[in-house]
């Protein structure tokens, strides 16, 4: 738990998010299939502390989207409480409540191609959450937080009349933060909002989002594939595989003493660009398909210190350096921990 | 694996242009690019998005989408050159001499025959081998490549592979034939990072043991330090820097090579903020003159603003940069420069 969970801001407890893709009712009873389910989050337990940037890291279709998804409330859950500032977010409010609450969270979406309404102008698109949670006293006022929030992502109030087309990927995605921002939430949630971005205007996006955190106190759950982005921007990370969070740690505990065997795994992928000529095992294997995950620990087809335990029972999350690790072999002290350094 | 200098290039490009006529005028999007690749050496080309550098690949492939076209200088295979083969010629060449990888290995295989029969097909098409010879050589590039159940694998279809296992697929197809260069476009950016590092491995194996050269076009710079011999940073249609990966990583020259590396989130000392390139690549329609980086550069002269700045040496390297050359950039740009 961040710093004794003074500041707890977002808490998540064993959410599950199960999608049905089952074959139409008709193929199932005539070819004798039982139904399919994906389990894309399967019982996870976060913590986000006020202030800070939770990252979570995975390969596709380990859930990390769906999580981001969740949390700001795109999906139900199909099970677990998520509580954000002491609110749990399933409990039944009046209008008003939820929408003082949604006010608070808002989200950053992957490509800024796709969620940016090409018809709309960029000023409609910054408008609109101003608009839906009746922040501006008349025109004028709007006019006045669309142009400062344009010029807040370093844009100007002109390119408010012009459309997404007229932008480039960076630009639009600065477009996307400053709808996010309109509102004057607390705590964004980023899904992989650089992964669209050469790497030149990723490193311009990062600069803005910590800017920005200092000077108007966001947290951030920061979605991402990409490990060393991760490290960059992260106070704490959790890895996930199959649905599950295999390990969460203060970033530089991560990434220096690393403790499950496929976060040891995900670092090892990591391409050594300093050329320290650091050795990187081979990884083997591929994600199994989440619709009949291996039993028990999840990641034991791949694992090389996988023993019988480890097929059938599935690790529970243990504290361990002031994060948590679910895998037998760290909890039987079989596997040891060294330091990394890079 | 440097190549040894004294052998002849295996592929030489000499002031490559491609071009596309548009109603608005002809877009010039890749601009006098010269280079060499030894036999058995990667090559990286990397750049962002529009930088030229697929077009530079699918220039060398023959496989330019209309109407871009190749409008000017001289592309050369063995000494042979194929920039102006007609197009069954160059049908041959392609496949045979010149393997290709792209991005995508959905769209690289045809889903409705199976693994083997494309490979099969593509075999006996530049190889003369009967059936069942060519069957038995599909199932040896299969294992090759490392799928596993090779002989199971080879009559299934393409939706039947993993990501990783298709890009598997498409590496046994561009090796069919044995080719002494393999031009291979993002070969890695569709697949996940763990599968990634299997398959740049894998490439690496494999151009080793056949002694195939590779072009290697990515935007990731990490694949391009792990995997080539030498680099070649693209910018705006034109070679910004070109030497030993080494020395272009940790030695850049040009200034963007210097600004690309910094923007590269790394494992080491953990920084509060990334070194930015401020502004973004210029469209083919609005490439100022003179160096085309100066609006973006922070350590520009006078002369950066009038005179293009041909590749010149400065230290391992090569680069397009006049502050390398014995001129310098010139004056710094005050306001009064700038207007006279």
């Amino acid at each position: 738990m961040p710093d004794g969970g003074q500041n707890l801001f977002v808490q998540i407890e064993g959410l599950k998010r199960y999608f049905d893709v089952s074959p139409p009712w008709l193929v199932r009873a005539l070819e004798g299939k039982p139904r399919q389910i994906v389990q894309a989050v399967d019982g996870i337990d976060i913590e986000i502390a006020k202030g800070e940037t939770f990252s979570l890291v995975g390969e596709s279709g380990c859930g990390k989207s769906t999580v981001a998804r969740l949390v700001v409330g795109l999906y139900p859950p199909t099970d677990g409480r998520i509580e954000f500032d002491g609110n749990d977010m399933a409990s039944r409010r009046g209008r008003a409540e939820t929408a003082a609450l949604k006010r608070r969270m808002q989200m950053i979406f992957q490509d800024p191609y796709a969620s940016l309404n090409p018809r709309w102008r960029v000023f409609d698109i910054i408008a609109e959450p101003i608009r839906a949670f009746s922040l501006a006293k008349d025109r004028a006022d709007l006019e006045r937080q669309v142009g400062d929030l344009l010029r807040q992502v370093r844009l100007t109030p002109a390119d408010g009349r012009k459309y997404p087309h007229e932008f480039s990927g960076g630009q639009r995605q600065r477009i996307s933060i400053a709808r996010a921002l309109a509102s004057q939430p607390e705590f964004l949630v980023c899904d992989e909002p650089t992964s669209a971005l050469d790497v030149s205007v990723q490193a311009q996006i990062l600069n803005l989002m910590v800017d920005l955190q200092r000077r108007l106190q966001l947290t951030y759950l920061f979605i991402s594939h990409n490990l060393a982005v991760v490290y960059h921007i992260s106070t704490r990370v959790g890895v996930m595989y199959l649905g599950r969070l295999v390990e969460v740690a203060p970033t530089d505990t991560l990434f220096r003493r690393p403790k499950h065997p496929y976060t040891r795994m995900l670092l090892d992928t990591i391409p050594d660009l300093d050329m320290t000529g650091r050795q990187r095992s081979p990884v083997a294997g591929e994600v199994p398909s989440p619709i009949n995950p291996p039993s028990g620990c999840t990641f034991h087809p791949r694992c090389p210190y996988a023993t019988d335990r480890c097929k059938v029972e599935r690790p529970k999350a243990l504290p361990i350096e002031g994060g948590t690790v679910a895998c037998h072999a760290i909890e039987e002290g079989r596997l040891g921990i060294e330091d990394r350094s890079y | 694996m440097a190549a040894a200098t004294n052998n002849p290039p295996l592929l030489e490009v000499r002031n490559l242009r491609v071009e596309f006529p548009t109603r608005r005028g002809t877009l010039l999007a890749v601009d006098d690019v010269s280079f060499d690749i030894a036999p058995g050496e990667v090559l990286g080309v990397v750049g962002e998005s529009g930088a030229g550098k697929s077009l530079t690949g699918n220039a060398i492939i023959g496989l330019l989408e209309p109407p871009g076209r190749i409008a000017g200088g001289e592309i050369r295979l063995e000494g042979r050159r194929i920039d102006n083969l007609p197009y069954e010629e160059m049908r041959k060449i392609r496949g045979a001499r010149i393997g290709a990888i792209f991005q995508d290995p959905l769209t690289s295989l045809n889903p409705l025959y199976s693994v083997g029969r494309q490979l099969v097909e593509t075999i006996q098409t530049h190889l003369s081998l009967p059936a069942s010879a060519a069957r038995r050589r599909a199932v040896d590039l299969l294992k090759e490549v490392g799928i596993p159940g090779a002989e199971l694998r080879i009559d299934h279809y393409p939706h039947q592979f993993s990501g990783g296992m298709r890009q598997r697929v498409v590496i046994a197809l561009a090796l069919c034939a044995g080719p002494r260069l393999i031009v291979a476009d993002e070969p890695t950016t569709a697949l996940d990072v763990s599968i990634q590092a299997q398959i740049i491995a894998l490439l690496k194996r494999l151009c080793r043991e056949h002694k195939t050269a590779v072009m290697l076009v990515t935007h990731d710079m990490g694949v391009i330090a792990e995997t080539a011999d030498r680099v070649a940073v693209m910018y705006a249609g034109r070679v910004a820097e070109i030497g030993p990966v080494r020395d272009v990583v940790k030695h850049a020259q040009h200034p963007y090579t210097k600004g690309l590396m910094g923007s590269i989130p790394s494992l080491g000392e953990r920084h509060d903020r990334l070194t930015q390139i401020d502004g973004a690549m210029p469209r083919l329609t609005e490439i100022p003159k003179g160096c085309a980086f100066n609006p973006r550069c922070t350590v520009h002269g006078r002369r950066c603003m009038v005179e293009r700045p041909e590749l010149m040496s400065a230290g391992a390297s090569r680069a397009a940069c006049w502050r390398h050359d014995a001129g310098g950039v010139g004056q710094p740009i005050t306001k009064e420069t700038v207007d006279a």
